[in-house]
């Protein structure tokens, strides 16, 4: 199989006329597509016509089947399994598929949770699944009607298997390639025939993936790599503090430098264009810049912590209420406890790039984004290009984690290109990186809750922090309520009879807050199962006891506890300081329950020894890459726990590298063993899970290890080590 | 003009001889499989090869390279262990976004060659210098297990 370079916008738009032209002079490819969301917004063209810019299907006479890919492949595998699910349902021969980069359209390719072009929220498969399986069942079921009519057969008596229509009773069989002129004329069914999950060829099976062979000998293009003719190379600098603008720049230094070829100096930043990068970084460090900080020098870490703890006091909007919890906490013993999160910056292996050349008549753009049309319509917004003459070649990701779903990089570089002649790449330094994130917002989370019998009888569990739906998804922000901030909150998996949550929006001054991976969860898992420990230690109770008792309404999790309990040994007599920790969580609709086992020593350093999870992921797509993002995941949330904090002084983010802003590394990562749980259900989404499960879970392994309750991340060692309070 | 003895070319390069090695790759070769992460020797992913030994590109001034051979991803699947080490890459499926990968690859293939049959504590030492983000480090680990015990066949 091959990956094929992206189309462009302009090519897409028109691609109906040019492949009509391409087909009358014999060649082209002529397969109609179907897509129920494009034709409900009027996007497709009339039944019938030869082709469609809606496609997730193309084949060609020759026989080659190019999926067309909706979502970005950043790593979590979405390239193979959205192509098992097509392919599954056509029939296609797996190994023989092309795979191709959608174009930007929010109407043709966007995701149908959100509406637009997003990859994200872990909800690929899950988004695409009924809509990628309808399409390759309605392009199945016009390549076997096609074959009948040739044959004069009930369409019926027809088959189709890697690729070919098969006729049993005649032992005929002719291919996809030699059916798509006939296919192309016929109207898709609209409610086509889907598979049933027994009779699955691909789905199900752990498949090799079709984008890493490419990774392994270094020509796999990611924006970084993108290399038009002619481009140069820009290093930029933004103000340092948040806000901040350019007051003045003396460039004399580094204009007269060998290979700096031009100083950009814009309102909020300042490029340097080189003929390499090594030159424009170098021409960057030789400037005199002077900023006007603005009005945001004085912002701290400390003053935003003390702020949203005083914004967390005041009641929020109501986002789920059952029962009556003032009652219950009122009559029960009650126990409050508060959960901080700190702000984390995404830290991409990739860093920030993006490659533009901005000419009076368009404007050509290559970068690795999560947000395809987004980035086309800022672009099309700084020029003031129409949409169709901004073309976006989106690139393999070299990791998104959220970042990539704004376009501030794009929109940064396009400025920059417009004074450019010539094609511009953008890249930004690790340190520019990191001090110019959108970050993960901070959290407070305050929790009260009271026990009756054993079991908890009431629970207010209030939210405070930034609303990104609000800035970034308005539809996910209403009457006060941002919807990722309180998911897992709201629909939490135990039987409480009295709850209400609370959302507070509060704003930190000048620090921009995005998604970053586990989003809402992250925050919401990490106090809930903390909570429940210490609850189930107020009890009187094993934290697996406790759990298992209030999982009635949701067995799907509680099966996964069992298995996972049985599996990590839970109950084993371990060493003293050693602890084991669990996590149980339904998030992005996926049921896992996590054990991690953990060491602390006297100097409070933690060792994690093992990780071990129980999923129930629905139906497993690919069930290797289901493992692949729980190992990845759990690290990704290590890591957070562990070392991730971003601290701001003097309006400027602290942390600028790895050596101050840490990541895990080989010789710090546990064992982890994954145990997937066969079901029949509907895929759940997986590349955030284990980042939401590992922080509580080795939160409550220390617990276990130390009786200190941590309450807030990452892990103070100065803590574990008794030289500072809880 | 510098010249480099690169993936078995002597290539020539005008470069300032303070010049890094990995925007010599990168900019000026248009060899982009070996990646810039950090600039300042810390996550591995401009890891090349110098001699046989991995280096860190980002911080190697290309006029301190000399005669001695310089390897990159794009070739060091003609060496014994660089091939098995992506054989069993792919076998194992250890890679997620990929972008580290030319630097774990680079890495693990220098630990090979110099350690056939390396011990977790080998491991260690030879790639927690490698940052992978996605997380794939169980996988790396198991991954160049198995290419040391293909090399026994």
């Amino acid at each position: 199989m091959t990956i094929q370079t992206p189309s462009g916008s302009q090519e897409v738009l028109s691609r109906r006329s040019i492949l009509r032209v391409g087909a009358a002079a014999g060649g082209g490819l002529l397969l109609g597509f179907y897509s129920p969301a494009a034709d409900a917004a009027g996007a497709a063209p009339p039944s019938g016509a030869p082709f469609a810019p809606d496609a997730f299907i193309r084949i060609d006479r020759a026989g080659k089947i190019t999926l067309v890919m909706p979502q970005v492949e950043m790593g979590q595998g979405v390239y193979t399994s959205l192509s098992m699910i097509l392919a599954e349902e056509l029939d296609a021969a797996f190994d023989a598929v092309a795979v191709e980069a959608a174009p930007p359209s929010d109407a043709l390719y966007g995701n149908p949770v959100f509406g637009i072009q997003a990859t994200g929220n872990s909800n690929s498969v899950r988004a695409f699944w009924k809509k990628l399986r309808l399409t390759g069942a309605a392009a199945r079921a016009i390549l076997i009607q096609a074959a009948a009519s040739q044959w004069k057969v009930d369409a019926p008596s027809c088959t189709a298997a890697n690729s070919e229509v098969i006729h049993a009773p005649t032992g005929r069989r002719i291919a996809y390639g030699a059916l798509a002129d006939a296919a192309a004329k016929l109207t898709p069914p609209a409610n086509p025939q889907l598979k049933d999950p027994k009779n699955f060829k691909l789905i199900g099976k752990p498949l090799k993936r079709l984008d890493t062979p490419d990774k392994v000998n270094g020509k796999a293009l990611y924006g970084i790599d993108a290399l038009p003719p002619g481009v140069k190379y820009a290093a930029i600098a933004a103000s340092p503090v948040f806000g901040g603008k350019v007051g003045h720049v003396d460039d004399t230094a580094a204009k007269t430098m060998p290979g700096v070829r031009q100083v950009v100096v814009l309102d909020d930043l300042v490029a340097v264009v080189g003929d390499h990068f090594w030159a424009a970084k170098q021409g960057l460090e030789a400037l005199n810049i002077v900023w006007n900080d603005g009005p945001n020098v004085h912002v701290n870490s400390e003053q935003i912590r003390n702020d949203i703890s005083a914004a967390s006091e005041h009641e929020g909007a109501v986002a789920k209420s059952r029962g009556d919890a003032a009652r219950a906490l009122k009559e029960g013993d009650a126990i409050e406890a508060h959960f901080e999160m700190p702000f984390l910056s995404h830290a991409p292996m990739e860093p920030m790039n993006c490659t533009v050349h901005v000419r009076p008549d368009g404007c050509e753009i290559w970068v690795g984004t999560q947000v395809c049309a987004r980035t086309q319509a800022i672009a099309a917004k700084v020029t003031g290009l129409p949409l169709d003459k901004v073309i976006v070649h989106n690139q393999l990701l070299g990791g998104g984690f959220g970042r990539r779903l704004d376009v501030d990089g794009t929109e940064k570089s396009v400025r920059i290109a417009q004074k450019v002649d010539g094609p511009i790449k953008v890249v930004w330094t690790r340190e520019e990186d990191i001090q110019h994130d959108f970050y993960r917002p901070m959290y407070y989370d305050r929790i009260t809750a009271s026990l009756k019998d054993g079991r908890i009888d009431g629970w207010k569990h209030r939210v405070t922090g930034s609303s990104i739906m609000k800035r970034w998804f308005p539809l996910g922000f209403q009457h006060g309520v941002d919807i990722d901030g309180v998911d897992s909150a709201i629909d939490e998996p135990y039987d409480i009879p009295n709850m209400r949550v609370e959302f507070v929006q509060h704003e930190p001054p000048a620090v921009p807050t995005g998604f970053w991976r586990g989003v809402g969860p992250n925050n919401n898992v990490f106090a809930i199962e903390s909570f429940i420990d210490e609850l189930a230690h107020k009890a009187g109770k094993n934290p697996l006891d406790f759990r298992l008792e209030m999982l009635g309404k949701t067995p799907r999790l509680k099966a996964a506890l069992e298995l996972v309990a049985k599996k990590a040994r839970w109950g084993d007599p371990l060493p003293p300081r050693v602890g084991r920790g669990i996590a149980a969580q339904v998030a992005f609709a996926s049921f896992i329950a996590t054990i991690a086992e953990v060491e602390v020593d006297e100097q409070g350093d933690v060792r994690v020894r093992r990780i071990t999870s129980a999923v129930d992921t629905g139906i497993a797509v690919n069930p290797d890459t289901i493992v692949a993002q729980l190992q990845g995941g759990l690290i990704f949330g290590l890591t957070a726990a562990l070392y991730g904090e971003i601290t701001i002084a003097n309006g400027r983010v602290q942390q600028s590298n790895f050596n101050d802003y840490r990541m895990l590394r080989i010789d710090q990562t546990p064992a982890i063993d994954v145990h997937l749980i066969k079901s029949g259900e509907a895929p759940g989404g997986i590349g955030e899970t284990g980042t939401t499960a590992a922080p509580p879970a080795v939160r409550n392994a220390i617990y276990a290890a130390t009786g200190i309750a941590l309450r807030r991340m990452p892990i103070d060692r100065e803590v574990l080590a008794g030289r500072k309070p809880a | 003009m510098i010249k480099l003895h690169l993936n078995g070319q002597v290539r020539e390069v005008d470069a300032p001889a303070d010049m890094p090695l990995l925007w010599v790759l990168r900019d000026l070769l248009g060899m982009t499989g070996t990646k810039f992460g950090c600039g300042i020797a810390q996550c591995g992913a401009c890891t090349v090869h110098i001699d046989g030994k991995s280096v860190r590109s980002c911080l190697l001034p290309v006029g301190s390279i000399g005669n001695r051979a310089v390897t990159t991803i794009e070739a060091v699947g003609e060496t014994p262990a660089g091939a098995k080490v992506q054989r069993a890459w792919l076998d194992l499926e250890v890679v997620q976004c990929g972008y580290c990968q030319s630097g774990q690859i680079m890495s693990a293939a220098a630990l090979l060659a110099a350690t056939p049959h390396p011990d977790d504590a080998d491991i260690d030492a030879a790639m927690a210098g490698n940052i992978c983000r996605c997380g794939t480090y169980v996988r790396i680990r198991a991954a160049i297990k198995k290419a040391a015990g293909a090399r026994q066949d």
